[in-house]
């Protein structure tokens, strides 16, 4: 098994070295403030079984360090996991297939990889590590975070602990982007705690200078108040980048579908006003951008019947003129090969084609899907509860039709079977809401700010009027 | 196509009652019930102890008119023994003897039955009631073969996104039950294989009983004493052992009208025929009814509550994702056993429960199991760890053919107190682990549990439940939801005698 890694390894690194030649050559430099595409044929990258080209990817230039970075990301928070033979019920993550997928990213252009060592149980790191160690240091980009979320890691020596084993993982003696993780979660005080009070901050920052640091800036989620307060000490802390939540439903309605979220339209509108590159999480919601109720499928397909439902997600978000990297955390190779096609080249939406968007986020705001992008950030539940499993199985059936709101309605009985039958294959019994305590030791960890424990006593009401037959 | 003959017509019979009874004790699902259900409602025992007349008359009457029949086709465990004598017959042909009647052992059964019945021994009831038996082997070692085939077709169905098929939990219900259930079979087995319907005219207190009726029989197989020439092929193929081949006689109390001699007879000298002439009654014999031993004497001590149980801490999280391991619930020991809701008491179960566990294999929620109690042995008792007993679920009521369990409704089920909650304090989760819960007060069906300030005179501290045992009705919904584990902080006690609120 190990020789045949290293055979792997050594025909890819060739293969990669190869192809690379080739790309910097053909490339054509896109720079920050804007892109120049103007192909209007949706044929060749676009096509759904078209061959990606390995030379095509568009790329976005960091106006500090003058990386040219690719505008696809790979987000490494949903590496690919195998039952581990050792121990039953758990998983390990599939090294092989990590492999694979970081040299079929690089090979076709991608060189922005984004991990935390909170990620996949904290693992995310070291398989990130050993699958880009496999290829030559100058040829990707390593994001990761100080995600010292937990208050016993707020203390200076254990934050910095949390840092300089993040080195050891990636097997790296620089990072090239380095987050300050999730400010806003917690509001001021845990961005104080975490960051300022142990001076963490000024230690961060003068490892800059030293060059251990290439690029440092933070991902917001949450309190508005510290995403303001961090912009506006921007001429103190310089931010090289900012990484933020943007995609065409959260443009204009995040507030709307949650009174404590942001708009993504005021977010990226205050970094482009300071020139400050944006780095985009969540184009595709965990998802739900693509697993969408299928008068949205239909809409978007008749539209361009040649192009993935994801595809729009991610052209979307890759349009924007001051957006570095569009961030996607790709568990299985047809998600990969997916956002390479919407990528290589990027063919920017027009006004009419955003527009078109906005009208279709906003049917969407009317199904009552539960925003949860299956970050497992609320993970592990002490009481034991698969929380991103019971609201996917929630989203699924509400995308499905299959959630019954009266006992008259035309499909009750299959519906009520799927929900039911469903959630218990989805979810253990054990881990089922009924189970939820209400503790709200979840809520806080939740990036979406989701009111978990509401939503699965909710959740938790609808089963119980379906088995009672009482919808 | 096979000859219409009278022994083909049973077998038929026999078949499709045997299979159906089966199905019964395997379909989880409980729509085969509303079809077969009254398989169970017309087994002699469950039919006498459920007082229910009209079945019991009907019995005797079939029989009167043409004997034993009953053994042959309805009874589930005499077309058992048939199965085992089949193969029994395959290995060695003309296998059987003729054998004068054990009376006064069979006799003594039916007293003892008797006595059983009057004095309420549920245990000793159960053990020789023979459609109960042949549930618990179904229930033991048939029913989790067919929930695994199920769950293998649940498996594809899930791959090819059906939900015709969902998988259920196989576990076993009680091991005192599957021994005695295991022990019954084998023995029934090396008996009817070697000699075939032993147990039936030894023990069997429901075969002496109808072979007293089946003496008086309108119909019966009759030897033509001037067609015989006294081969004994009858009686080498008799698995009654009843035919008195010398003498021409054929004892009906023990022949079960199987009608396997009149196809062997060569000289077509027995046939199924009215009756002719008047045969004297044997004389019945008496026997005193033992006292029986009634001390409590449990089987198996279950063990103890736990001091303090170990509740999950709420882990300081540093890393996503993952799930946290979740421990079995076990048991508490309850001072009153939980029985379902219409039994309407633990007396009235145990005096009319025959343990055939159709109650426990239909229990959709994992909540009824066989009593390892000496004095309940085998009956159904409710416990709730792996489910509760849920508002809208009368399944065990629907099934009872012993009136051990009476139909209720749904309606009538959210007012009968089978129980209630008890709270302890040591295991609540707002005082082990500071943290908010008052999931037990969340899902009571009728809202007898309150949270509470756990402080009285700070309304912020956490609450913890008081119960309002008034209208709690024992459903154990608070028990299984409780997140303490293993042990529950609260949990149900049952009451001896339902009440309806």
């Amino acid at each position: 098994m190990k020789k045949n890694i290293f055979n792997n390894k050594d025909i890819n690194r060739r293969e990669f070295l190869k192809r690379l030649g080739l790309g910097t050559a053909a490339v054509s430099a896109v720079s920050l403030a804007g892109c120049g595409t103007k192909q209007t044929t949706a044929s060749g990258s676009g096509n759904e079984l078209g061959e990606i080209p390995t030379d095509k990817m568009t790329y976005r230039v960091n106006p500090t360090t003058g990386d040219r970075v690719s505008v696809l990301g790979y987000g490494c928070m949903r590496w690919p996991t195998i039952p581990d033979p050792e121990h039953d019920g758990e998983d390990l993550i599939d090294q092989e297939t990590v492999n694979r997928l970081v040299d079929y990213a690089i090979e076709h252009g991608v060189n922005y990889f984004d991990t935390s060592p909170a990620y996949c149980k904290g693992r995310s790191e070291k398989a990130t590590g050993i699958a880009l160690s496999r290829h030559p240091r100058d040829k990707y980009f390593i994001a990761t975070k100080l995600s010292n979320f937990s208050p016993s890691t707020w203390s200076r020596e254990a934050s910095l602990e949390m840092y300089h084993n993040s080195f050891k993982e990636l097997q790296v003696d620089y990072i090239d982007y380095l987050l300050l993780h999730g400010i806003g979660m917690g509001g001021m005080e845990s961005l104080n705690g975490r960051y300022i009070d142990n001076g963490v901050l000024d230690y961060l920052l003068k490892e800059r200078e030293a060059g251990r640091i290439r690029n440092l800036g933070f991902s917001y989620h949450g309190d508005i108040e510290v995403f303001d307060y961090l912009l506006s000490q921007h001429d103190k802390y310089k931010w090289d980048f900012v990484q933020i939540q943007l995609n065409y439903l959260d443009w204009k309605h995040a507030r709307e579908l949650n009174p404590r979220n942001t708009d993504a339209e005021y977010l990226y509108g205050e970094l482009a006003s300071r020139n400050i590159p944006a780095v985009i999480m969540e184009p595709l919601l965990g998802g739900r951008l693509s697993n969408v109720p299928d008068h949205i499928v239909a809409r978007l397909r008749q539209q361009e019947p040649d192009r993935s439902v994801a595809s729009w997600a991610f052209r979307y978000a890759g349009t924007f003129p001051g957006v570095l990297t569009v961030l996607s955390g790709m568990t299985y190779m047809e998600h990969l090969q997916d956002n390479l096609r919407s990528y290589c080249p990027l063919q920017p939406l027009s006004d009419k084609e955003n527009e078109f968007l906005y009208e279709t986020a906003n049917l969407m705001v009317q199904y009552p899907t539960i925003p949860c992008n299956d970050c497992k950030y609320c993970m592990p539940c002490p009481y034991g509860l698969d929380i991103p499993g019971i609201l996917l199985h929630y989203n699924k059936c509400v995308n499905q039709g299959n959630v019954p709101e009266s006992s008259q309605a035309e499909n009750y009985r299959q519906a009520r079977q799927a929900f039911l039958v469903g959630y218990d294959r989805s979810v253990p019994r054990l881990r089922q809401a009924n189970h939820c305590i209400g503790c709200n030791q979840c809520s806080p960890h939740c990036p979406q700010n989701i009111n978990i424990p509401e939503q699965l006593h909710r959740i938790d009401n609808f089963v119980e009027e379906l088995k009672q037959g009482k919808v | 196509m096979k000859k219409f003959t009278l022994r083909n017509l049973r077998v038929a019979l026999a078949v499709v009652f045997f299979l159906s009874i089966t199905l019964l004790f395997l379909d989880f699902t409980g729509t085969v019930h509303a079809w077969l259900g009254w398989m169970a409602k017309i087994q002699f025992l469950p039919a006498l102890l459920a007082m229910n007349v009209a079945v019991v008359a009907g019995l005797v009457l079939m029989t009167l008119l043409f004997g034993r029949v009953y053994c042959s086709i309805i009874c589930p465990l005499g077309v058992m023994q048939d199965v085992f004598a089949w193969f029994g017959k395959k290995s060695k042909k003309h296998r059987y003897t003729y054998s004068p009647a054990k009376n006064v052992l069979r006799w003594l059964m039916v007293v003892l039955m008797g006595a059983a019945i009057i004095l309420g021994i549920g245990a000793f009831v159960a053990l020789f009631a023979p459609y109960s038996a042949y549930g618990r082997i179904a229930q033991s070692f048939l029913s989790p073969l067919w929930q695994w085939g199920n769950n293998l077709l649940a498996y594809w169905a899930e791959r090819r996104e059906s939900y015709a098929f969902y998988s259920v939990d196989v576990w076993m219900r009680g091991s005192v039950t599957m021994i005695v259930a295991g022990i019954t079979a084998v023995a029934l087995a090396v008996l009817a294989w070697r000699n075939g319907r032993t147990y039936c005219n030894t023990v069997c207190p429901v075969g002496t009983v109808l072979g007293f009726f089946a003496k008086f029989s309108l119909f019966r197989p009759v030897i033509d004493t001037s067609k015989c020439n006294g081969c004994g092929l009858c009686a080498r193929n008799c698995k009654a052992s009843c035919i008195d081949s010398k003498n021409h006689k054929i004892d009906y109390s023990r022949c079960v009208d199987c009608m396997d001699c009149i196809g062997k007879c060569s000289k077509r000298a027995i046939s199924y025929s009215l009756r002719t002439r008047q045969q004297p009654a044997e004389a019945l014999s008496g026997s005193e009814a033992p006292a029986i031993d009634s001390g409590r004497r449990r089987f198996f001590t279950i063990t103890a509550l736990a001091g303090t149980a170990a509740a999950m801490k709420a882990q300081d999280k540093v890393v996503d994702g993952g799930l946290a391991e979740i421990l079995d619930k076990k048991a508490p020991v309850r001072k009153t056993p939980v029985v379902p809701p219409g039994a309407q008491g633990i007396r009235n179960l145990t005096t009319h429960c025959t343990a055939c566990q159709l109650c426990v294999a239909v229990c959709p929620n994992g909540v009824l199991r066989p009593s390892a109690d000496f004095e309940r042995l085998m009956q159904p008792e409710s416990s709730y760890e792996r489910g509760y007993c849920r508002p809208e679920c009368t399944k065990c009521s629907d099934v009872c053919p012993a009136g051990a369990i009476k139909p209720i409704t749904v309606a009538d089920k959210s007012s009968i107190q089978i129980g209630h909650a008890v709270w302890v304090k040591e295991n609540c989760v707002p005082l082990t682990d500071g943290v908010e819960c008052g999931n037990c007060a969340r899902h009571c069906p009728v809202g007898a549990i309150q949270m509470v300030a756990s402080d009285p005179d700070n309304e912020g501290s956490l609450k913890i439940p008081v119960v309002n045992t008034e209208r709690c009705i024992g459903c154990g919904a608070c028990e299984n939801l409780c997140p303490a584990r293993p042990f529950s902080a609260i949990y149900v006690e049952g009451h001896e005698n339902h009440r309806t609120i």
